[in-house]
């Protein structure tokens, strides 16, 4: 359905004057998704999670350069298709509520993103799914408390019927009973056919629908591994990042690893990790190793096993 | 030093009341967790505790004594949004000069690097400035923090760095915490009791 390969994202950026640099914040990603699968996005902040989903609709900034491939099925992504494609068979939940136009009422958003079938019968039932009170139809964004404004938004996308669905940090800020309500209508979407790459840095959530999972690290995948890897201790997890994250949470040991994510602009030829990890070696720091393929997951670190 | 909310209500213009007659007490070195379904003035609540809002009945009183309204504020409190709680205009450094004193053995339990500190906040990530308005909320003279939702944005491993600075913090210097959550898991991990609105 969706294949992307070797992906590198750069931005020019202003230093001083008219100097610029080149900021490398994605590197050699690569990551795919079948059909009617859900695949979800976890990691850092900073990561480079949001830029994937706005390189696969084609709304980076204008001083962005891409290299790499993106293949819609099988097909390669141009700006052309991809304009063609937008808001039709693939649609975006934005992570910023920013997104909702402000002067506009939100119903007639949400009626607006329907492609097919009557535009205010599709809204009123996603909004009683959504818990989304009636009179939410006549309101402007600015008068929606946060969780209903990311409601509306995740409204707009169902309402589009789009074959690939791409969820930018859906879920911040509800309740457990609306995330829930939101999870499920995610995985209703993918046993219809649907693809949907859910991007979070909640990875309980996730776990809950996920087909598989893949893990970012400084703007690459250190891993793909399927969902019932993240148990017990982390022991099948692939990658230390991976292990690291999972034992981080609150539930588990809740222990954190010292330091922080390196910036794009010094970021080291080696492993992008190697400097926080208790694996690394001397090796790690020469060249970045190569996604390869292990125990049905995929892993980017030569120690793994 | 004891932080305490009496009888205080609170309801925006004319519209209903979010909160009437709400009591609360916060011991030092105390934990306390605070959760309730959205729209429930949790918010509202942190706001009227850390004098950024008046409540509109009741008081919060300091040892049984209302908060000078000048001088260092002794309760504290960080956002869920670190991006909109720090002027985009200033370098961190300056940010975090704002509050005043900087605890240095803090900055380094929090893992912010000498590199930041001339950076503008549109440089780092949420994770990054995060631990920056938390470092400017514990000042020397605080001696409560509420912590609204703030981690709630962040990946597990940088959560779990930056709740074990500021509980290592809080035990050496007995401080209270308030921590607002939608996340039951961290809620029981962190606190001592819960209070719900």
């Amino acid at each position: 359905m969706l294949e992307v390969s070797d992906l590198s994202i750069s931005f020019n950026q202003y230093i001083s004057g008219l100097k610029q640099q080149e900021l490398n914040v994605i590197s050699s990603l690569d990551v795919s998704l079948n059909k009617g699968e859900i695949l979800a996005v976890v990691g850092a902040s900073g990561s480079g999670k949001s830029l994937l989903a706005h390189a696969i609709l084609g709304i980076l900034p204008s001083n962005a350069n891409m290299s790499g491939s993106i293949k819609y099925q099988g097909e390669q992504l141009t700006k052309k298709r991809q304009a063609k494609l937008r808001g039709k068979e693939i649609a975006l939940i934005p992570q910023s509520v920013n997104f909702l136009d402000p002067l506009m009422h939100v119903g007639k958003q949400v009626e607006a993103s329907v492609n097919r079938g009557n535009p205010e019968n599709i809204r009123k039932e996603i909004f009683a799914r959504l818990h989304l009170d009636e009179e939410v139809n006549k309101m402007y964004p600015h008068q929606l408390s946060g969780g209903m404004a990311r409601r509306v938004l995740l409204a707009t996308a169902i309402a589009s019927d789009a074959e690939l669905i791409i969820a930018d940090e859906p879920t911040p800020g509800l309740d457990p009973t609306v995330i829930e309500e939101a999870l499920k209508s995610f995985r209703e979407l993918a046993d219809n056919g649907h693809t949907v790459m859910f991007i979070t840095h909640d990875i309980e959530s996730a776990l809950t629908i996920a087909d598989k999972i893949a893990v970012f690290y400084a703007g690459t995948t250190v891993e793909v591994a399927s969902t019932k890897d993240f148990s017990g201790k982390g022991e099948t997890l692939r990658h230390p990042y991976s292990k690291a994250l999972w034992r981080a949470l609150p539930q588990n040991d809740f222990t954190p690893i010292a330091g922080s994510q390196p910036y794009p602009d010094e970021l080291s030829t080696g492993c992008l990790y190697a400097p926080r990890c208790e694996l690394s070696t001397a090796e790690c720091f020469k060249i970045q190793p190569v996604m390869r393929e292990l125990r049905e997951g995929m892993v980017r670190c030569i120690h793994a096993t | 030093m004891q932080l305490e909310a009496r009888n205080i209500s609170f309801r925006y213009d004319k519209g209903p009341w979010i909160f009437k007659e709400f009591n609360l007490t916060l011991k030092p070195g105390e934990i306390v967790g605070l959760t309730g379904i959205s729209g429930r003035g949790k918010t509202t609540l942190c706001r009227i505790l850390a004098g950024l809002e008046n409540p509109l009945e009741g008081e919060v009183l300091i040892d049984g004594q209302p908060i000078p309204k000048k001088g260092y504020h002794p309760v504290q409190l960080v956002f869920q949004h670190p991006e909109k709680a720090v002027n985009p205009r200033w370098r961190m450094n300056k940010v975090l000069n704002e509050g005043g004193e900087v605890d240095q053995e803090l900055s380094s339990l929090l893992g912010i690097e000498e590199q930041w500190l001339t950076r503008w906040p549109n440089e780092l990530s949420g994770g990054e400035l995060q631990r920056f308005c938390v470092l400017r909320a514990l000042g020397p003279k605080t001696h409560f923090l509420i912590a609204d939702e703030m981690t709630t944005m962040l990946d597990a491993v940088t959560q779990a760095q930056i709740w074990h600075a500021v509980l290592e913090v809080a035990k050496k210097r007995n401080m209270g915490l308030l921590i607002v959550s939608h996340h039951p898991k961290l809620i029981e991990r962190l606190c001592d009791r819960v209070v719900e609105l």
